[in-house]
């Protein structure tokens, strides 16, 4: 089945079982291999992705759903070499450590950051709950997060 | 400096195994054993299956030996016909299709057929002992010790339990092999390239040019990916040279929780004698650990395991005693800490039992029995500089603050504390044996290249190695470049273990920088400086008898607590953790601080919530629902004190950090959770329905 | 290969479904997607997600009706939930992180009835009465007789959930909603015991009557009758111990990898105390 989605701004094709996995289809098919998986059952977050503008683990998500659909990756957050704020702060703070989880939490963090969501160190934590980073301990992405905010 | 590979990571750029381009490569899967114990006796493959387009390998399929060579040789790579399975999960055989999901379907229509042997999972039964260490100091002899406990003026005993722990690395193990005519070239997420090198000499049977070992961006070890990766690489080599193509092997979640290592359970007894003074007249600690099925790297394990189990305190009298003993659990293995966290968390629940028999603020006493300079531990070694004791501990006083309240409604509160210490680099004289090396190069262009087998697996090895090499050579960071550790372009630096990546190899990367340095004003083509690791003066251990220096340099760590236990939930939750580390010197402190969060949160988790269920020799909470870690609202905010006690063999006086920060923690948490609820927790996880049944009995 | 069916309406979802009962109905995928490249690929898809008259949420006198398609991200946004029946929004934030939640549907939770689906008590509590339809026209059932046992519902092959209706409070009593759940961690979690109760008290804080329900402690989300007996008539100050007891004694939870038999009944009937002595809404 030929799927045509917006990824990232730009209008894309995939020819492929609707019932593939939006991961598969973004890494395997369009070669956008910033979004990771880490566990397949949606309880990491490694591979977050904004689908309409809200954030969901595109493991969770079959292809066919998405037909018509606007999907930003980690590849769609910064705008050529200018990155977003929340990947600056994540270089910056120290919050990407061995680095595999930090697609999803840089997608989630800019989604939060750019609803103007992260209002305290809690509610960052609060909101980036479904997204698993075992090296860091959590703080300096929470201070990446909030400086973020602040930068806006 | 911010990281170094900051940018590539923070915009999904950084490529991992599963990343790479590999267009024609197929896919492996592993037929695994559902028996804990019995006779392989054949395969039938399901006749209603298209096997076309599978390659199936059996252990038959093996060039060279079928062994995985680490320690001792006696786990299969695949188990062969007629031989034992010794684990429920046990790889059989392998199967590599142009597709996962093939090759997954695959593997499911290959039956073994199994002839099932009684399993035994209780340690305290198994009659195989892996290995025995003991450390002997101020006796001769059972009954002179036995005479030294009879003298005491009150002797504190206690039995205490740890739970194996997942190391849940969010990349699971992936590896991938391609055949260039006779040598064969691997790629992959590990630790350590030439552990992968030196098994598949054994297993494809070839010369150390035969094979090809390089590592991918990994996205976390922790000791998970330091012996493992050696079994993926000998799938994958074999599938690849039977399948005539590339082949790559990236396994499931729920596959990577069931097959691979986890943190060694350990169960410890331990008798705390003290003098009429109140000073530590003897010790006695006797600590047996489930090693699982087969040997791995359990003898390294229990050793790191018995020489921190005196702890960091001044004692005359020592007597450890440590087994490792064969089960049919999936074999326990590497992670972070290395037995030490095992035998941490007995002697600091015992000196809280002290100092509340004796009636002594808790820190306080602490402070009063710990090891400084000029003392000696339990294998008789003389402290020298770089022993942060009075730093760490006053550092956390200062940061303490006021008790809060004790009882709120429904909840009763407490603060617990742990003092503790890491020895830095290999265990005895595991260095001197190992000699790694590390190699600075001037390149004709002008840049600079760090040649070493370190990995970086996101403690930051490629920017402190960048930091120090640029320091050294007095050049911009920008002209240094750390080449990918790949086994045809560096040398054996060892492996990236034991918190020794920092200070052993970034001490060799120091010296050489410095000699290339004053070599440059006459280059005119690449120069290359290569050092080799020296011990430092004085520093001897003596194998045979387990005396001397157990380590180089110790690393020292004080940590504080504040828990609440909700007493309609059991549930505990850490209000408050104060971390202060002796890193000797912070090279980068960002990253160090990263360290020690990071090893300080899996610590709280192991105390609290992380767990491994076995039934009947399987994981039964093998996927990432039940076998939980973590999240962002289940962390503690962490204070994290940076305290530097230069150690003057280390670079810039630095010392290992990746380790320490995950050995006392767990202790701090029983500690403050018996000081909230009156009741002892000896046992880990502290889970709410441990706390019930102990409050609720 | 894995047919697709997008239906346009709900109309046309009732045809795809009564024509195709073989085909998996998906919206958010967050129960059915899990570990989905190591399932059989289903015949076909009929996608429920964002169809058009599916989601939403109304309100009017009788109460509070939500689409089917509503996402949990939807309900603990809306006004009106979060007004007048606040547990049910808290309990939307409980469900998974915010990437399960924004895809995560209120059909999906009543049509899996899991017994830890934890928007499921909050039903039962509210006394929530589902709309469920089919090419042969529309039925009403009350969620607690739409669960019959583990994860198996009255819905019909032909069937799909149209949406939930929470009814409005008596407004002649004060009425008291309240929730709790006890999970295996602090957030992304699966409930070990998960509770919600409304409780109607008269002037004199007197049990007018409650409804009582707990996840996580049977083969289903089930109402603690007996607790609710129990209580009714006494002062709230007593009711608290009275529910506890009999909350103990009225379930059988079972031991399982992530928690004890033993430790989930004595919670439930902290929980289910807590109702009535804690800071209720």
């Amino acid at each position: 089945m030929k799927v045509e989605l917006r990824v990232n701004g730009q209008l894309r094709e995939v020819d492929c079982s609707p019932w593939k996995r939006l991961l598969d289809a973004l890494r395997e098919d369009l070669r956008l291999t910033g979004t990771k998986e880490g566990c397949g059952e949606g309880e990491c977050g490694a591979c977050t992705v904004m689908l309409d503008g809200e954030v969901v683990n595109s493991c969770l998500v079959a292809v066919g759903q998405c037909a018509g659909r606007d999907v930003t990756t980690v590849e769609g957050l910064a705008h050529g070499d200018l990155l977003h704020a929340v990947q600056r702060e994540l270089v910056a703070c120290g919050g990407a450590q061995c680095g595999i989880c930090t697609p999803g939490i840089a997608v989630c963090a800019a989604h939060v950051v750019d609803r103007g969501l992260a209002t305290s160190r809690d509610k960052v934590r609060e909101l980036l709950a479904g997204n698993i980073c075992r090296c860091t301990g959590y703080q300096l992405i929470v201070d990446a997060v909030i400086n973020a905010a602040k930068a806006k | 400096m911010p990281r170094v590979d900051g940018v590539a990571k923070v915009t999904g750029r950084a490529l991992y195994l599963d990343d790479l381009e590999a267009p024609n490569a197929w896919h492996g899967a592993t037929v695994r054993s559902t028996v804990a114990h019995g006779i392989l006796e054949a395969f039938d493959l399901d006749p209603g299956f298209d096997w076309s387009r599978v390659v199936v390998v059996t252990a038959a399929d093996i060039p060279g030996k079928n062994t995985i060579a680490l320690i001792e040789d006696d786990q299969p790579a695949l188990v062969a016909i007629g031989a034992p399975i010794m684990h429920v999960d046990e790889a059989l055989a392998l199967v590599a299709a142009p597709t996962r999901e093939l090759a997954f379907a695959a593997a499911r229509a290959v039956k073994p057929r199994v002839e099932p042997l009684p399993a035994n999972f209780d340690p305290a039964a198994s009659t195989h002992v892996f290995k025995e260490f003991r450390v002997r100091k101020g006796h001769a002899t059972d009954a002179e010790f036995d005479a030294a406990i009879a003298r005491a003026a009150h002797v504190i005993e206690g039995s205490y339990s740890t739970s194996p722990q997942e190391q849940m690395y969010i990349e699971p193990q992936a590896m991938m092999a391609e055949w260039h005519g006779t040598a064969c070239h691997l790629v992959g997420s590990m630790q350590c390239p030439y552990y992968v090198h030196k098994a598949m000499k054994v297993l494809l049977g070839c010369g150390p040019d035969g094979v090809v070992v390089r590592q991918a961006v990994t996205g976390g070890g922790f000791g998970g990916k330091e012996e493992y990766p050696s079994m993926l690489a000998a799938h994958v080599a074999v599938l690849a040279k039977k399948a005539g193509r590339a082949v790559k092997m990236v396994y499931d979640r729920d596959e990577d929780i069931a097959a691979t290592t986890k943190r060694h359970p350990a169960r410890t007894r331990h008798r705390l004698a003290i003098d009429a003074h109140g000073e530590i007249c003897a010790i006695d600690v006797d600590c047996v650990m489930d090693g699982g099925a087969y040997l791995t790297l359990s003898p390294v394990v229990l050793s790191r395991g018995v020489l921190h189990a005196a702890g960091p305190y001044r004692c005359p009298v020592v007597r450890v005693r440590g087994r490792v003993v064969m089960t049919n659990h999936p074999p326990h293995g590497a992670f972070r800490g290395f037995g030490a966290p095992q035998t941490t968390f007995p002697y600091e629940r015992q000196i809280d039992k002290l100092a509340r028999h004796l009636g002594e603020e808790p820190l306080a006493l602490r402070h009063r029995l710990a090891l400084r300079s000029g003392d000696t531990t339990a294998t008789g070694q003389v402290l020298g500089a770089s022993v942060g004791t009075d730093e760490v501990i006053a550092a956390v006083r200062d940061a303490a603050g006021p008790v809060p309240a004790r009882d709120g409604p429904r909840c009763k509160r407490g603060r617990g504390y742990a003092f503790y210490f890491h020895g830095a680099g290999f265990t005895g004289s595991g260095e001197q044996r190992l000699a790694g090396r590390a190699t600075v190069a001037a390149l004709p262009n002008g840049r600079f290249e760090v040649r070493t087998s370190s990995t970086d697996i996101g403690q930051g090895a490629l920017t402190i190695f960048t930091q120090i090499a640029s320091q050294g050579l007095g050049v911009d960071a920008a002209l240094v470049d750390i080449i990918e550790p790949s086994t045809d372009r560096v040398p054996d630096s060892g492996p990236t273990v034991a918190s020794r990546t920092c200070m052993v190899v970034g001490g060799l990367i120091e010296k050489a920088s410095r000699e290339l340095r004053d070599l440059l004003p006459a280059r005119d083509r690449e120069l290359t400086v290569t050092k080799q690791y020296e011990p430092p003066p004085g520093v001897h251990f003596d194998d045979e008898t387990y005396t001397g220096a157990a380590y180089p340099v110790f690393g020292w760590a004080c940590c504080l607590v504040d828990v609440t236990v909700d007493l309609d939930t059991y549930e505990v939750r850490i209000d408050r953790c104060v971390q202060a580390v002796d890193v000797g010197k912070a090279i980068n402190p960002v990253i160090v601080r990263g360290q020690i969060e990071g090893g300080t949160l899996q610590a709280l988790g192991w105390a609290l919530l992380e767990n491994i269920v076995y039934r009947d020799g399987k994981v039964a909470n093998a996927n990432m629902t039940n076998c939980i870690v973590p999240t962002f609202a289940d962390a503690p905010e962490i204070e994290t004190m940076i305290v530097e006690v230069p150690y003057p063999f280390g670079p810039s006086g630095a010392k290992g950090v990746g380790e320490i920060p995950m050995d006392g923690p767990a202790a701090a948490v029983a500690n403050a959770v018996e000081d909230a609820l009156g009741v002892a927790f000896d046992a880990l996880p502290i889970s709410p329905e441990a706390v019930f049944a102990k409050v609720r009995p | 290969m894995t047919e697709y069916i997008r239906p346009r309406d709900l109309d046309e979802a009732l045809d795809a479904r009564a024509a195709h009962p073989d085909y998996m109905v998906l919206a958010g995928g967050t129960d059915l997607m899990v570990n989905a490249n190591h399932k059989h690929a289903p015949a076909g898809i009929i996608d429920l997600w964002r169809l058009p008259g599916l989601g939403g949420i109304a309100r009017d006198e009788a109460g509070l009706a939500i689409g089917a398609g509503a996402t949990w991200l939807e309900v603990a946004r809306d006004a009106a939930v979060t007004e007048r029946w606040r547990p049910l929004a808290e309990a939307a934030r409980e469900i998974g992180a915010l990437q399960i939640q924004a895809r995560a549907t209120l059909g999906g939770n009543v049509g899996t009835s899991s017994p830890v689906g934890d928007s499921l008590p909050v039903l039962l509590a509210f006394d929530a009465e589902l709309e469920l339809a089919s090419v042969r026209g529309r039925r009403r059932v009350p969620y607690r007789e739409f669960c019959t046992g583990y994860r198996k519902t009255l819905l019909q092959p032909d069937e799909l959930i149209a949406c939930a209706r929470l009814p409005s409070p008596d407004p002649q009593w004060t009425t008291r909603t309240t929730w709790r759940k006890v999970g295996t961690r602090r957030a992304q979690s699966i409930s070990k015991v998960m509770g919600a109760a409304v409780i109607e008290l008269d002037r004199d804080r007197v049990v007018r009557s409650a409804r009582i329900a707990l996840g996580a402690v049977a083969d289903r989300p089930i109402r603690i009758a007996a607790a609710e007996q129990a209580v009714r008539g006494l002062p709230l100050a007593d009711a608290a111990e009275a529910a506890r007891a009999a909350t103990r004694t009225a379930i059988a939870p079972i031991d399982d990898v992530r928690s004890t038999s033993a430790y989930r009944r004595e919670v439930a009937g902290n929980v289910v105390a807590y109702f009535f002595s804690g800071i209720i809404s």
